[in-house]
């Protein structure tokens, strides 16, 4: 960052601009953009004149009059726009979330074995990288819907797993979780504590040893979490169908598996070339200093490969939350799909349901990479 | 070398005294030892690798080669393995879409053009390739232009929605390329200028298309561009396609652009100054020059993204490859036969992708060994 400013500012000084002809540009700069502004303003509106509209975000409050083919969300037809922008957007964090988690997984894994000692190893994972690296995203997604999904037998053939797990035609049939009366508090906590923990170890002026303890809690609250759970859910084949347990249509695991494994790709590399990133002599010295291969990679490659991972992981994880809307091809109900297909066509409000989807985006795009920066911040070379 | 290097923590195999009389079994046996088996844990795991690949790749070859059926009329000749058949009674419709059969020769005609000059611009040893460069960007768009559109020097015309399939990809991402290059370029000047309006409105620009994803910036090509230009301003689909891709690839090329210009020394700079060149006469002769010779990697990583990127216009109604395969599919007499469909793109985009990334690679290689 103190290189850029330097750079600009060193070329300013080397091509001196009087400051009435730096006055100058500018204005006939921002003239210009706000003349092209004016005209496309212009023309929108009379556009919207035209049909008899006005730029007007108030169509949000009256009812939708569609369902939503799947959710987390209690969402009807009578409910509004607004709720109908809700419900597909915990759509589009349903599926990002899910993806990241395995994306991180799985990319963690193929970084591993692209690093391994063994060429074969090397040489197959580094196959696949380039195989997933190398073609589209959105093929690879409609491949997982239409040549995989699409082509799985009927509930009863279905792929099951321990009897607890089903793939069929219909979607991936889970175990799911019965509460009993404290299990939405518990849960409540359980989250809470884990955001608190850190929190309250980080700014309550306690000796750092003292509050070693306040790790007990998660962990607690879990087994208490899981205590009060009356029993699960366990899908059953009746006639045609299962019954019981919970369902993930195929449009979400298609979309998971196609989101998770291309990221993977992205984020194997950025693994391996991270911890190859990490100069040879820091091993070496490590192995003169008599530490063992473990020790080593835990106290002296880790620490210097996640300094270089994290502002490219960040990248990652915001490709992939924009590349959820890739799901709109398979008709997943996520916000793009659900905003700029079926609600652009019922209410014909091109503007504002554009200027929605760009705001949302932009939003989540901002508090993640302030958020990742703050992490990147604790992580950074410390130089003094 | 660098893998021997890697294992030498681990007890090595003992040094053939006279290495370069070692005959080919010594040479392949300690290959072996030092790549497959340097230690327990990497045997291990070589062994497990062989295991997987045992179960693996045999049911893979059965379905890909020995059981698939290669031609056929409908999917009634095909069994067990894949049905290439599909693909094989297919491919002009995948490669040319609904173009007439009898002007395909223009779509040809065309792409060995562009592909001669590209091959022309990227060989290592072309002393004219900055030629070529400015041809694929000047001459070479009116050439494909007028071939493929038609409606001049004798040649019947030929609609926009006609176009379609592989050819239509590479179209749209030369397309964007020629736009998007430009655009790139006057952006990350602009947002290293020391002009605030100018920084201020470069870099609101880049951050808001890096911004939202290439989907949502189709879209709103789609919809929001005609109603954006005077009434009455008939708007081509495939040029609001090619407008909302060369915007939203600009921003990205704009920040490779960028440091590919942080790159330069700082004293190349100064000494262009020294010499009395002006601000556009030092980028124009020596500073973006040496970028561009930096960034190219990063431009062709982008043209990889892009080209990949361009499926997407599947979606907003275009039919390109993946869209025609998408309309093959409805066909009563092919019904079900996606996988053969969707495997057959993938092998197309896998070579012309790896292709592009293996000279990117090269090109870093040069530039790494130019440093030194």
């Amino acid at each position: 960052m103190a290189r850029t400013k330097t750079t600009s500012g060193s070329n300013a000084a080397l091509w001196p601009m009087k400051s009435s002809h730096a006055l100058l540009w500018q204005g006939v700069v921002l003239g210009v953009a706000l003349l092209v502004l004016f005209w496309f303003g212009h023309n929108a509106a009379s556009h919207l004149a035209r049909r008899n509209m006005v730029l007007d975000f108030s169509f949000l409050w009256r009812p939708a009059g569609f369902a939503m083919p799947f959710q987390i969300t209690s969402f009807k037809p009578t409910d509004s726009y607004a709720m109908a922008l809700a419900a597909a957007f915990s759509n589009t964090l349903l599926v990002s979330a899910l993806g990241v988690v395995t994306a991180t997984l799985l990319g963690l894994a193929l970084g591993v074995m692209r690093l391994s000692t063994s060429w074969l190893m090397r040489s197959a994972s580094g196959g696949i990288v380039e195989l997933i690296r190398n073609t589209p995203q959105l093929l690879q997604i409609v491949f997982w819907y239409v040549g995989v999904l699409q082509l799985l037998p009927q509930a009863r053939q279905s792929l099951s797993l321990g009897g607890l797990f089903h793939l069929n035609i219909r979607g991936l049939f889970l175990p799911y979780p019965l509460g009993g009366g404290w299990t939405a508090t518990l849960a409540a906590l359980l989250v809470l504590s884990l955001v608190l923990v850190p929190l309250l170890r980080r700014f309550l002026p306690m000796r750092r040893r003292g509050s070693r303890w306040l790790w007990l809690v998660p962990p607690v609250l879990f087994v208490a979490l899981v205590e009060s759970l009356s029993g699960w859910s366990i899908p059953t084949l009746k006639g045609f169908n299962f019954v019981g347990g919970m369902v993930l249509p195929p449009e979400l695991v298609a979309l998971w598996v196609g989101l998770s494994l291309y990221s993977a790709a992205f984020i194997a590399e950025i693994v391996r070339g991270s911890v190859e990133g990490v100069a040879k002599g820091q091993r070496e010295a490590a192995y003169s200093l008599g530490l063992r291969p473990w020790p080593t990679l835990r106290l002296v490659i880790l620490p210097q490969a996640l300094r270089v991972m994290i502002p490219q992981m960040t990248n990652q994880y915001l490709n992939l939350i924009k590349s959820s809307s890739l799901g709109a091809a398979i008709a997943y109900p996520e916000i793009v799909q659900i905003f700029a297909g079926t609600v652009l066509n019922q209410s014909g409000r091109a503007i504002e349901v554009m200027v929605i989807l760009m705001g949302v985006f932009l939003s989540v795009n901002l508090l993640a990479s302030a958020g990742l920066a703050r992490l990147n911040a604790r992580f950074a070379l410390k130089e003094r | 070398m660098s893998s021997a290097e890697t294992t030498s923590v681990v007890p090595t195999v003992p040094r053939d005294p006279s290495p370069e009389l070692a005959s080919m079994t010594t040479i392949a046996r300690r290959w072996v030892r030092t790549n497959l088996f340097g230690s327990l844990r990497s045997g291990v795991v070589t062994l497990l690798t062989v295991a997987l690949l045992v179960v693996l790749v045999p049911p893979l070859l059965r379905w890909f080669v020995t059981d698939a059926v290669f031609y056929g009329q409908s999917r009634k000749v095909c069994g067990a393995g894949a049905c290439w058949a599909f693909v094989t009674d297919r491919v002009e419709m995948f490669l040319y879409g609904r173009y007439p059969v009898s002007e395909r020769w223009r779509v040809n005609l065309a792409g060995l053009v562009l592909a001669g000059f590209a091959i022309a611009a990227a060989w290592p040893r072309n002393p004219r390739a900055v030629l070529c460069v400015v041809m694929l960007v000047t001459l070479c768009p009116l050439i494909a232009g007028t071939l493929l559109l038609g409606g001049a020097f004798g040649l019947s015309y030929i609609p926009t929605d006609q176009w379609g399939g592989l050819s239509l990809n590479v179209l749209l991402t030369y397309a964007t390329i020629v736009i998007a290059l430009p655009l790139g370029i006057v952006l990350a000047l602009g947002r290293r200028s020391s002009l605030p309006v100018i920084r201020w409105l470069c870099t609101g620009f880049i951050e808001l298309l890096r911004g939202v994803p290439l989907l949502a910036v189709l879209f709103m090509a789609m919809v929001m561009l005609p109603m954006f230009l005077p009434e009455g301003t008939g708007f081509d689909r495939l040029l609001r396609a090619i407008v909302g891709l060369s915007l939203f690839v600009a921003a990205y090329l704009a920040e490779i652009v960028r440091a590919g210009l942080q790159g330069v020394d700082k004293g190349q700079y100064e000494a262009s100054a020294s010499l009395g060149l002006s601000f556009w006469g030092a980028h124009r002769l020596v500073v973006l020059p040496q970028a561009f010779r930096l960034t190219v990697p990063g431009i062709v990583n982008t043209v990889i993204d892009l080209f990949k990127d361009t499926t997407l216009v599947s979606i907003i109604g275009l039919f390109d490859l993946l869209g025609i395969i998408g309309q093959a599919l409805k066909d009563p007499n092919w019904l079900g036969l996606g996988r053969e469909g969707y495997v057959f793109a993938a092998v197309v985009f896998f070579i012309c992708c790896y292709a592009m990334s293996l000279y990117s690679r090269s090109v870093e290689r040069r530039i790494a060994q130019a440093r030194h």
